[in-house]
């Protein structure tokens, strides 16, 4: 007993500081892959999770990539394609709509930023912000859902609760059951096999609740995709109210992605490029 | 056992002409068996005399080849330690107007639920397999819908429909109570059904229903390039993400008919073995937290964290994903990483072992894993599992020694200490686990000291011949996991199929869990530590 105690007082403290201090990752980290207008962006085929898009008009090819589908491989940004995209160190990637996860440039104008529709959706995201922060204040108790992740999200969350990142100092926990929860995390990509058991354990949770969709899969199917065993992302069966890109997302994102959610940081907004 | 004598002991023990081949690799044996009756005959004469053990079952369904019809192979493996690299295949053709084949599992248990999957996905029915239920689809999946068939589109969602409960296996009599658990658990862990029957706290019999996170990923991969599908197949497992994207890399390879460069092939196990450090030495911790000892839970998670902080600035990513590559490696181990390298082990050494020392000086610890949770040796051998939780039960078995690769498949390959423990309970598996980690940590100071400057990758070459079996075994932190590839004539995956070490484990832990209370079973499942993900792909 004598042993634990001198252990622990020479352990000192491990805890991070994020988010009151920023978060710096190594160097090789691969965050947002920065899209370079105006260059030789890749093939859509590049990409092994199916997030990169083209598209064309009178100003030229369009390239766009999806965030929410990414798996940062990083396979775009390595050769032939070193110059036209850049995998980016930024992991504060999570986003209230799904659109906003979305990156477009002109591929042949480098001048030009990309035209895209500028939804209102800044309104309704914060009157659903406004009445979560009435009802549940700025605490967040969450229920882990694996809905048929490869459990490296999972484990991402369980490290959450370790000495490190220890979310309880921010007023977030994850408890046993759903009635005791505020909100849903959600990994995975809603297997068949867990659709029933995903749907009734959501509607144990009382409103108004909170549905976080964590890593690529549950955001957008990922590298999973639609099959005959997979739903293609947690938005095909219900309603998500913030999406946290990753694969895995690394846990200071997901910390983020929470205070998101609660209304204590502000989402990201779409971006173009690197204009950020 | 020479070959010879083994083609020998096949032909007598078959009724019909058989046809031996040298394959997929040099050193293993392909039998194509000319009547499917002689399966039961063959297999009892590799189980039996040449002491091997079921290690996969492959259906194919080729029915647009040449050749045609549905396949099915039983690839076996020795079970001594230290036997020669060898897989032996039996392969039986079957008739896709009558898809059945004689069912293994009351003679070999550790068929049973590759014969179940079979039937689920292909529709090919094991005749006489004792249990009839479903395994990997569930509830209200469409009557003689097989998703594994060539004909069946994958891309499409086949929806939940309503449908009776399941008929789990259960013990019934006067006193006898059942408790369901899951399949959506209190903590964060992956989802599972188990079904306790009990009398008082005594476990009496438990089924556990699992593929809830079954993904469809082996049919996502058919048809995709094979460097498209190597993305799919790191993702099959968070924790697992080296050894799967390097057992589908190695199948590849050979396929392709490369040798990785020898830089590339240190950098992998030196991955390979980071990976199993961080995994058991949280599973350590874990396995505190089964046993309520805070400090040890806190402490595992901390030497966890500060592993796959390291994996974060070696490979960019925390479970050390975008490191292995078809081909090689995409990363080098700079000089300043390799400073960052071998503080780290040290730390972790120190730690580990401080970790152990509080662990087994506590008794009230060590009190609630002696004797928990007891696998059998000869348990052990019949569900032929494998890793942590067959060397605990005292089977002496490691795929980096008997089914070389990354470096210890070079000429000179660095010893490597294979842990045993004969005990099989929980305390065994924790000690197997430091006593791995501490090798981990040995090896790569061993694999840091050989590296020597040099290229990182090979190509491939386009497009890659169709037709060639690639099968591969890579010793994971949850022990030998089994790869088999085949590429059709365009040199797209035609068929991908993945035996992970936690398929193959499963069964063992419903078997320890019986010899248990109810309050043990996180104990006892935390000790074997499984995957789910990698299970039901």
């Amino acid at each position: 007993m004598l042993r634990i105690v001198l252990n622990a007082l020479r352990t000192g403290v491990v805890t991070t500081r994020y988010p009151a201090e920023p978060s710096v990752p190594p160097d090789r980290f691969r965050g947002a892959p920065m899209l370079r207008a105006g260059s030789h962006l890749p093939p859509p085929s590049v990409c092994p999770a199916g997030a990169i898009s083209e598209r064309f008009d009178d100003r030229g090819r369009h390239v766009s990539l999806d965030l929410a589908q990414c798996v940062f491989c990083g396979r775009c940004a390595d050769d032939p394609w070193k110059d036209a995209v850049a995998m980016g160190r930024d992991f504060e990637l999570a986003a209230r709509c799904r659109d906003d996860l979305r990156i477009e440039v002109v591929a042949d104008d480098p001048a030009a930023a990309a035209a895209r529709p500028a939804p209102d959706r800044d309104a309704e995201a914060a009157g659903a912000s406004s009445e979560i922060r009435r009802v549940l204040g700025r605490s967040l108790h969450l229920r882990h859902l694996d809905a048929g992740s490869c459990n490296a999200c999972d484990w991402e969350l369980a490290a959450l609760l370790n000495p490190v990142y220890d979310v309880r100092r921010l007023s977030i926990d994850f408890v046993a059951s759903p009635r005791h929860a505020d909100g849903v995390a959600i990994t995975g990509p809603v297997t068949r096999n867990l659709e029933t058991a995903v749907r009734r354990t959501v509607e144990a949770i009382p409103d108004p609740r909170i549905v976080i969709a964590v890593g690529a899969c549950a955001a957008s199917g990922g590298i999973v995709g639609e099959g005959y065993a997979s739903a293609g992302g947690v938005d095909r069966v219900l309603p998500v109210d913030v999406y946290i890109p990753g694969c895995p997302p690394r846990p200071e994102a997901i910390i983020f992605g929470m205070l998101v959610a609660v209304g204590r940081l502000g989402a990201r907004r779409a971006c173009l490029g690197e204009a950020r | 056992m020479t070959n010879a004598a083994l083609t020998d002991a096949l032909r007598a023990g078959s009724s019909s002409s058989i046809t031996i081949d040298v394959g997929p690799r040099a050193s293993d044996l392909t039998v194509r068996l000319g009547r499917a009756d002689d399966l039961l005959a063959l297999a009892a004469v590799l189980t039996g005399p040449h002491a091997m053990a079921l290690a996969t079952v492959v259906a194919t369904d080729e029915t647009r080849s040449p050749d045609g019809g549905f396949k099915v192979r039983y690839i076996f493996e020795p079970t001594v330690a230290a036997a020669h690299d060898q897989f032996v295949t039996l392969l039986v053709p079957v008739d896709p107007t009558r898809p059945e084949v004689a069912s293994l599992t009351v003679a070999i248990p550790a068929a049973n639920w590759h014969e179940r999957e079979m039937r689920d996905l292909f529709g090919i029915v094991p005749v006489g397999h004792p249990d009839p239920r479903t395994l990997v689809v569930h509830d209200g999946w469409p009557q003689g819908v097989f998703p594994l068939r060539k004909s069946f589109d994958g891309s499409r969602r086949v929806p939940v429909e309503p449908a009776e409960e399941f008929p789990h296996l259960v013990a019934e009599g006067e006193g006898v109570f059942e408790i369901p658990v899951g399949p959506i658990h209190a903590g964060i862990i992956e989802p599972g059904h188990f079904r306790f029957t009990s009398v008082g706290e005594t476990v009496l019999h438990l089924d556990a229903r699992l593929f809830y996170t079954h993904r469809g990923l082996e049919k996502r991969m058919e048809g995709l390039s094979p460097l498209d599908a190597f993305y799919v197949a790191e993702r099959i497992c968070g924790v697992c993400s080296v050894a799967h994207g390097l057992g589908y890399c190695e199948a590849l390879e050979q396929i392709a008919g490369v040798d990785v460069p020898w830089r590339a092939q240190l950098i992998r196990s030196i991955a390979l073995e980071l990976e199993r450090l961080y995994n058991h030495v949280g599973d350590i911790g874990n396995i505190c937290a089964g046993a309520a000892f805070h400090y040890g839970t806190a402490t595992g998670m901390r030497l966890k964290e500060r592993l796959q902080q390291m994996n974060e600035r070696l490979a960019g990513n925390r479970f050390l994903r975008g490191l292995v590559v078809p081909g090689g490696v995409r990363l080098d181990l700079s000089d300043d990483l390799l400073g960052v390298l071998a503080a780290t082990l040290q730390d972790t050494l120190a730690g580990l072992d401080g970790l152990m020392g509080r662990i087994e000086a506590n008794p009230s610890v060590v009190d609630r894993l002696d004797d928990t949770g007891v696998l059998p040796h000869q348990a052990a051998l019949d569900l032929a599992v494998t890793g942590v939780t067959a060397r605990a039960s005292g089977v002496d078995r490691d795929a980096r020694r008997d089914h070389p690769h990354g470096a210890f498949a070079s000429l000179k390959p660095p010893d490597l200490h294979v842990v045993t423990i004969s005990e099989g309970d929980a305390m065994a598996r924790v000690t197997v686990r430091a006593l791995e980690a501490r090798e981990s940590i040995r090896l790569v100071g061993e694999f840091l000291r050989r590296l020597e400057p040099g290229p990182l990758q090979i190509a491939l070459g386009e497009p890659l011949p169709g037709g060639r079996i690639g099968l591969s075994a890579i010793e994971s932190a949850r022990g030998e996991a089994v790869h088999w590839l085949r590429l059709d004539a365009g040199g797209r995956v035609e068929r991908y199929h993945l035996r992970s070490p936690s398929y193959q484990n499963w069964p063992a832990v419903a078997l320890a869990a019986e010899r248990a209370i109810v309050p043990d079973f996180p104990l006892v499942n935390k000790s074997f530590e499984l995957c789910y993900s990698c299970t039901d792909r």
